[in-house]
C-alpha cells in the first residue's frame, strides 16, 4: 500500500505527519519526495547504504557541422527548447522535457543524446526509529523541474516489498501531481485558517481529478471552533476529516531540535486504523 | 537596414512595449524605403515556456538588424546574438514608436551588451 502526503500549502505538517506515521508503524518506507528541500533524513538520521545514486535525464547534443538549419527539430518541441539561430539549431536544456522529439525529427544525423544530471538517490535505515527505510532524494540545484526525479523514485518504491509513505512537495503543480499519481491513499495535511482552506481545495481537486480516496487532518488545531472552516468544506466535498493534531508548543519545541516528538503518537496510530478499514472495507 | 520596435500596437503612433518576448507587436521600420510594417506577437504573449526564444526566431526571419526595446532576458539574447541583431534599449521609459525610432537614429539609445536578469519575464 502506498499512503501519499501532501497538502497545498507549504509547512502545514507534511513531514510532521509522515514521522509520526511511519513511528506508528512496522517495516515501512518512508520516500522523501519534496526533493527540492528533503528534510526527513534530519529526524531520521539514517545510515545510508552508499553515496547515493546520481540520476540523469537525456538531453539532445547538437552536432553544428552536421546540422544544416532546417528547423525540423525547433518545430517539433513543444517546449520551445530549440531555436534556429545563426543557421544552425540553439538548444536550450533547462527547457527540455526530454521528450526525445527532435532526435527523430532530424533527418540529418545532427542530433544525439547526451546525459544530464538532475539529482542523487539515497537509502538508508533510521537510526531513531525502528524497522523505517527512507528513500531520499535530492535535486540539484537549478534544476528546473522536480519531475524525472520523483518519478524514478517512484519506480523503485513500486519494487519495494510492504507499506510506502510518500512525503510529497508542496504546492498544486506538476511535482506534487507526479508524487500522489497511483498511490491507493491520500492524507492531504492542512492548517485551520484561509491560506490552509484554499490551498487543501486545490489539493482535493487534483485527488479527485486523479480519482485518489482521500482524507484530511488538520493539523495546529485549536478546537472545533477554529475548524469549522475546513470541516465545512470537507462535509461539502464528501472527505473525511480522520484526525485533528492540536496546536502545542512542546511538539514545536522538540521538533524544531529535530525530534520526532511522542506526543499525538495515539493519533497518527487512530490514522493508520481508519485508513486500514477503509481499505479492507473496499476488500 | 530594418529596425524593430517593440509595440503596444500595429502602427507608428502605437505606445511601445518594452516587453521583447512577450511584446504585442514588432514595428519594422525600413531606412532605405521609410516604410513602416506589423508583425504580430500574438502566439508569444501566452507562451508558457521560450517566448523570447521564438520572438527572436521571428524577429531573424523578418530580417531586422537592430532591435529597439526595454529589456531582453537571456535566452533571447543567446538567439538575437546567434543572428547578429544589435540590440538597443529604451528602458522603463514611455513614448510612441515614432519617438522611439527618433531617439535610436540620433543615437540616444544604448545598446544592450548583456541579457536582463535571470527568470525576468517567465
Amino acid at each position: 500500500m502506498i499512503i501519499s502526503i501532501a497538502s497545498g500549502k507549504g509547512g502545514t505538517g507534511k513531514t510532521t505527519l509522515a514521522l509520526l506515521l511511519a513511528a506508528t508503524r512496522q517495516n515501512i518506507t518512508l520516500v522523501d519526495c519534496d526533493v527540492e528541500e528533503p528534510n526527513c533524513h534530519l529526524f531520521l538520521q539514517p545510515k545510508w547504504q552508499d553515496s547515493g545514486r546520481e540520476i540523469s535525464v537525456m538531453i539532445p547534443h547538437v552536432h553544428q557541422d552536421l546540422c544544416n538549419g532546417c528547423g525540423a527539430c525547433s518545430a517539433v518541441c513543444l517546449f520551445n527548447a530549440i531555436a534556429i539561430a545563426g543557421k544552425s539549431a540553439l538548444f536550450f536544456d533547462e527547457l527540455c522535457h526530454s521528450c526525445g522529439g527532435c532526435l527523430l525529427a532530424c533527418q540529418q544525423g545532427a542530433i544525439s543524446e547526451v546525459e544530464k544530471p538532475i539529482g542523487v538517490v539515497n537509502t538508508g535505515m533510521a537510526s531513531t526509529l525502528s524497522d523505517v527505510r527512507l528513500l531520499n532524494g535530492t535535486l540539484n540545484i537549478g534544476t528546473p523541474s522536480a519531475v524525472p526525479l520523483i518519478k524514478i523514485m517512484k519506480k523503485e518504491v513500486a519494487g519495494l516489498s510492504g507499506e510506502a509513505l510518500l512525503d510529497c512537495p508542496p504546492g498544486t503543480s506538476c511535482s506534487m501531481v507526479t508524487a500522489i499519481k497511483n498511490s491507493d491513499y491520500c492524507l492531504l495535511v492542512t492548517e485551520p485558517n484561509s491560506f490552509g482552506r484554499h490551498d487543501l481545495e486545490l489539493a482535493m481537486n487534483i485527488t479527485s481529478l486523479l480519482k485518489i480516496s482521500t482524507g484530511v487532518v488538520i493539523n495546529k488545531s485549536d478546537g472545533d471552533l477554529s475548524d469549522e472552516s475546513i470541516q465545512s468544506l470537507c462535509d461539502s466535498r464528501n472527505v473525511p476529516v480522520l484526525a485533528k493534531i492540536p496546536h502545542s508548543i512542546s511538539f514545536a519545541r522538540q521538533y524544531a531540535s529535530g525530534i520526532i516528538p511522542d506526543e499525538f503518537r495515539s493519533v497518527a496510530a487512530d490514522i493508520w486504523r481508519q485508513i486500514d478499514s477503509e481499505r479492507g472495507g473496499k476488500g | 537596414m530594418k529596425i524593430a520596435i517593440t509595440a503596444h500596437g500595429d502602427d507608428c503612433h502605437a505606445e511601445v512595449d518594452s516587453r521583447f518576448g512577450r511584446a504585442d507587436y514588432f514595428m519594422l521600420y525600413d531606412t532605405e524605403k521609410e516604410s513602416w510594417k506589423a508583425i504580430p506577437n500574438t502566439q508569444n504573449v501566452e507562451a508558457a515556456h521560450g517566448a523570447g526564444i521564438q520572438a527572436g526566431q521571428t524577429l531573424a526571419k523578418s530580417g531586422a538588424g537592430i532591435l529597439v526595446t526595454g529589456h531582453v532576458g537571456p535566452k533571447a539574447f543567446k538567439v538575437l546574438a546567434a543572428e547578429k541583431i544589435s540590440m538597443f534599449s529604451f528602458g522603463d521609459s514611455n513614448g510612441t514608436v515614432e519617438e522611439v525610432l527618433k531617439a535610436m537614429l540620433a543615437g540616444e539609445l544604448k545598446s544592450i551588451d548583456i541579457p536582463s536578469g535571470i527568470g525576468v519575464g517567465k
